[in-house]
């Protein structure tokens, strides 16, 4: 009887995990960023009804990079985790943190025991109100969960996003016009493309809207806040 | 695709989700009726019986351009007053309320299940329900209580929403099997529901303005609480009144409460000169 090749361990996770950014890397960033009143979430989306960044909760986002199919899954699971302990418990009860975990979870699991990992970055936003920071968890393909401080980019060319985000930025949260724009201005110079209106999707979680914080900004919104 | 820590299932409705993955949260509790059921039917039939908080007067006018929905504050066990400030409408979403008659505990809880039924859908699907399928959904979930009901806890809403197509509102009866019907024009239900429904059929018109839907809706809740002991009226000392809220296309809003009292002020100078 023939035996099964031996791969080693390290080399395994090693093959999945480049598996894994190859397909998250083909895709086009997303940026979340702090302004004053929230967080805006912008994508780099030529799709006006597939998005990438969508509500989960009264002050909770998401954001997925990567495989539609996948992200969307997740993003379902999201809901009725979120839906469920607000109807058990309280809508205040809802926490961002405890989805990071969850999804922390479901992908480190995944990706260690399933053959195929998930190609997918994700981020799990909450604004926060009275006087309580905003939260921007990061989580990658392998279940590694990142807190992220005042901004975050995730897919395609996330770490060059990054870095002409750095260069621009300032320590003050700017306002949402100027943050709009920051982030139009960084996708644009990654990809080498003009972005207009209509290929990009952005949405606010803005602490000031009462009861569901989430606000998707249209296309009008957009031009308005990027011609000013 | 399995998620081992946020197990996903299929389909957009909250409601059938916890009734499959979670039953101990539905009203029915663990797979519904159980062995005491036959026992206890007749008993519930009786109704007053049944130390249950009950007996209301919840109703709906439609007037130009949307529909009023209001409900009195009284909650009775047996002979005593057990609550004399509980909400009986409720804000579903931007574009529908309901408000509701039967055993205080179960109808609060459906309302509750209903606002989250809609909100799930409408994220999972990146859409809202249609005000018909909104209507039609909370059909069934009247039809999955009746074995409470037949228990004797009843759980009977009254819906209102306004059709963002057809650009109206409109008003929704149920019957305890999960049966649906239209009004036309006005509805109330509830142990005053008839007293209510008297006084509208004398001063409905089509095509009334929000003040005069709003003034009429609470004249009904008024004769409503004079002939039913089971309706509350203007509580004039602790300043209790009757709570309402208005749809239409600008959405969902609730009456202030110096309009109600305002409205109940004049209403009462007039019945006092009459006695005089």
């Amino acid at each position: 009887m023939p035996m099964p090749y031996y791969v080693s361990p390290e080399q395994m996770m090693q093959d999945k995990a480049e598996y894994a950014k190859k397909g998250i890397a083909k895709g086009r960033s997303i940026i979340a960023m702090e302004y004053v009143d929230g967080v805006l979430l912008t994508a780099d989306n030529p799709s006006a009804s597939l998005h990438k960044v969508s509500e989960i909760y009264d002050n909770i986002a998401f954001a997925g990079a990567g495989k539609y199919s996948e992200f969307e899954n997740l993003r379902k699971a999201g809901i009725r985790h979120a839906d469920l302990k607000g109807f058990m418990y309280s809508r205040e009860d809802v926490t961002g943190r405890s989805l990071a975990n969850g999804y922390s979870q479901s992908l480190g699991t995944i990706f260690s025991q399933e053959i195929k990992p998930l190609e997918v970055e994700i981020l799990v936003v909450q604004v926060g109100g009275n006087d309580h920071p905003n939260e921007i968890y990061r989580i990658s393909f392998d279940g590694s969960i990142i807190d992220e401080k005042n901004v975050a980019v995730i897919g395609g060319k996330a770490e060059a996003v990054q870095g002409a985000l750095k260069e621009t930025g300032s320590q003050s949260p700017p306002t949402l016009e100027s943050a709009l724009n920051l982030c139009v201005s960084a996708l644009e110079r990654t990809t080498n493309l003009k972005l207009s209106s209509e290929g990009l999707e952005a949405a606010v979680l803005d602490r000031n809207r009462p009861g569901r914080k989430f606000r998707r900004l249209s296309i009008d919104d957009m031009r308005r806040l990027l011609a000013g | 695709m399995k998620l081992p820590y946020l197990p996903n299932h299929d389909d957009s409705s909250f409601f059938d989700f916890i009734s499959t993955h979670h039953p101990g949260l539905m009203l029915s509790g663990q797979g519904g009726v159980s062995s005491m059921s036959v026992a206890t039917t007749d008993q519930g039939r009786q109704g007053g019986n049944l130390s249950m908080p009950h007996a209301t007067t919840v109703l709906a006018i439609k007037y130009r351009g949307g529909v009023v929905i209001a409900g009195d504050r009284r909650a009775t066990e047996g002979f005593q007053i057990a609550d004399r400030r509980i909400e009986k409408v409720f804000k579903i979403d931007e574009w529908s309320a309901m408000a509701i008659a039967g055993a205080a505990g179960p109808c609060i809880e459906m309302a509750k299940l209903f606002q989250t039924e809609l909100e799930h859908y409408e994220k999972l699907e990146g859409m809202p329900l249609s005000c018909e399928g909104k209507a039609n959904k909370l059909g069934q979930m009247v039809k999955a209580n009746l074995p409470l009901a037949v228990q004797g806890l009843v759980v009977m809403p009254l819906y209102v929403g306004y059709d963002l197509k057809r650009a109206e509102g409109r008003i929704f009866k149920y019957d305890l099997a999960g049966g649906r019907y239209e009004e036309s024009d006005y509805h109330a239900i509830g142990s005053g529901g008839k007293d209510a429904r008297n006084t509208m059929r004398e001063h409905f018109r089509r095509h009334l303005s929000q003040e005069d839907a709003l003034k009429l809706a609470l004249t009904a809740l008024y004769n409503a609480a004079d002939d039913d002991v089971g309706t509350g009226g203007p509580d004039l000392v602790r300043g209790i009144y009757p709570t309402a809220k208005c749809v239409d296309a600008q959405g969902i809003t609730d009456v202030a409460d110096d309009a109600i009292r305002s409205a109940y002020d004049g209403l009462i100078a007039t019945r006092r000169s009459r006695e005089a």
